[in-house]
């Protein structure tokens, strides 16, 4: 018993020890974003910071339009994400319960196409966003974003897994398919949509290299690019990026926290990466 | 029941013109996306690494041929960048799985505080990469980093981590194993939860040591999902980018040592604006991101047939 009873401490002696780990560089940001730069450039680190105040974040604010930069990543991400859930409620149901000639030839070609990484694609879509004059502005970074194979083919298995009496039942008392899908499908696929939903906002919140590629006035920057370019404009004050990174992160940590078990079961089918 | 579908589906089945063209209103938003933004970008990127002389002002280009590949195979820092990428996944796959197997083992014991493992566990998963990047690189500050400061109580000198060539791979592999970290412990705790308990139940009935149990049970029935992990792993450490460009104030490393093959890319298009040249290193990264996803596929297919 005590054999057993040692064991379980040494496995929450080395979890914690792996937690604190993984946690250190949220804590480091945090605790700078209130320190001043003579505590941070401290040796040994002073652990925490001497008085609490905003005033870091209301400098950094000062410094570079980050209240733009939130605001225009919030438009990126509820405008692509909201296209990209249209776009996919439709083809996922064309797929998985319309009829068509070439439909499984289509859908296994279109799965083939998610092994190309955008990184491949990068050098097209900026020739193409540059001649729609779209180059640095705010619709650049949602056009390319509008539909996914990925989140279809997780609602299309989701939609798969409906039974076929349902659908008749409902086409045989008169319902169309359009109302089928939305008063039908899509409120029992909400778990589903959900996970995609999530993951979809979570990529288009923390997307660096295509707005580094495509945007460069000031006006037209999301957080995490912003924040990129901040680092040259405030390189002597550590405290301010650490500042405006906690803007960048804080939000999704606290959706993480009430979201965890959508996004975990959506990564677990293999998203999020790319 | 099915004396009523028959007729029904008949009914429905007489094929006006809506319902002929119906699906293909439904798939309209969808490919318009997909035609314009992947489909006609992987065609072209084709056509383009063939294009000689290509000019991206113009559109114009001398001939088709293979120089833009032969640029690339001969550009040093081409041969740098394949270098590095290769050195990265080789140090991140292996070292992030086996932390991971670790965990993922641990953390599927019945435990209390489970949520709390798991946020703390899966967080970097959620985060941008570019701005925690920015506090690691205060974490590896030489003078008054945290890193170093942690490394002093076991009377290590001050590593001059992102200031000196060869210290910067393993500060990016660091960070890049802290980073894939959640993603790989999340597939191989469902990898674990699949695991059949009965297994478990005999060897303990047999009086196995928990150590035995992992080494014996665990994790040659856990190999086929480890495998699957390292593949698709090692598919997004070869896009390695974006853990870079925070350390290094956006520069590949400190003396533009740390070029990787996106970085490459990104050079080739951005700075010397020879698209032709950026879009053969595209293919050169394709093709190892595919001869990768074969195997996955592969792997996915005996996985399925031995129904684990």
């Amino acid at each position: 018993m005590n054999g057993r009873r040692f064991s379980r401490f040494l496995i929450y002696f080395f979890l914690t020890l792996g937690a604190i780990i993984m946690l250190l560089p949220f804590f480091v940001m945090f605790t700078s974003a209130f320190k001043t730069t003579q505590e941070i450039n401290k040796f040994p680190p002073q652990w925490l910071p001497s008085h609490l105040s905003l005033d870091n974040f209301r400098r950094a604010f000062a410094m570079a339009p980050f209240a733009t930069y939130f605001l225009n990543s919030v438009i990126v991400m509820v405008c692509s994400v909201g296209l990209t859930t249209f776009t996919t409620i439709l083809a996922a149901f064309a797929f998985s319960r319309l009829r068509f000639p070439g439909r499984n030839v289509i859908f296994s070609l279109l799965l083939s196409l998610m092994m190309i990484p955008f990184e491949m694609l990068i050098i097209t879509n900026y020739s193409t966003i540059v001649d729609l004059g779209l180059w640095d502005s705010i619709p650049a970074l949602i056009l390319p974003f509008t539909s996914s194979i990925f989140y279809t083919y997780i609602l299309k298995n989701f939609f798969d897994s409906v039974s076929d009496s349902l659908y008749w039942s409902a086409r045989i008392d008169g319902s169309s398919n359009w109302r089928y899908l939305w008063k039908v499908m899509v409120p029992m696929a909400r778990p589903s949509l959900m996970t995609i939903i999530l993951l979809n906002a979570l990529a288009s919140w923390n997307s660096f290299m295509w707005p580094m590629y495509v945007i460069s006035s000031k006006e037209n920057r999301t957080l995490p690019w912003g924040l990129q370019v901040f680092t040259t404009e405030a390189g002597s004050y550590p405290e301010l990026l650490m500042a405006a990174s906690t803007v960048v992160v804080l939000p999704v940590i606290i959706l993480f926290l009430f979201a965890r078990k959508y996004i975990v079961r959506g990564v677990a089918r293999g998203g999020l990466k790319g | 029941m099915k004396k009523k579908k028959q007729p029904a589906e008949q009914e429905l089945g007489e094929r006006s013109f809506f319902t002929r063209i119906e699906p293909f209103l439904y798939l309209l938003p969808f490919f318009l996306g997909i035609a314009v933004f992947t489909l006609y970008p992987v065609v072209n990127v084709v056509l383009m690494s063939f294009k000689e002389g290509y000019s991206h002002l113009t559109r114009n280009f001398t001939q088709w041929g293979i120089a833009n590949y032969q640029t690339v195979l001969r550009d040093p820092k081409f041969a740098q960048a394949i270098g590095n990428t290769v050195k990265y996944v080789v140090c991140v796959v292996p070292i992030s799985t086996c932390i991971a197997v670790v965990v993922a083992y641990l953390l599927n014991q019945k435990l209390r505080y489970q949520a709390l493992f798991q946020t703390a566990y899966f967080l970097p998963m959620v985060t941008s990469i570019t701005a925690v990047g920015l506090a690691w690189k205060l974490m590896y500050n030489k003078n008054f980093g945290i890193i170093n400061y942690i490394l002093s109580f076991f009377g290590i000198d001050k590593i001059p981590w992102l200031e000196n060539a060869a210290w910067s791979i393993p500060a990016l592999v660091i960070f890049g194993v802290w980073n894939i970290l959640p993603f790989t412990i999340i597939l191989l705790l469902s990898g674990l939860q699949n695991i059949d308990p009965q297994y478990y139940t005999a060897a303990r009935v047999d009086g196995s040591s928990g150590t035995r149990i992992f080494f014996r049970i665990t994790v040659p029935l856990l190999a086929p999902t480890i495998s699957l992990v390292c593949i698709v792993n090692t598919i997004s450490c070869f896009k390695v980018f974006s853990e870079l460009y925070p350390l290094f104030n956006g520069k590949p490393g400190p003396f533009n040592n740390l070029y990787t093959v996106v970085y490459y890319i990104r050079y080739a298009m951005m700075e010397n604006r020879k698209y032709g040249v950026a879009a053969a290193a595209a293919l050169v990264l394709f093709l190892f991101i595919f001869v990768f996803t074969m195997i996955q596929l592969a792997l996915q297919n005996r996985k399925r047939k031995r129904g684990v």
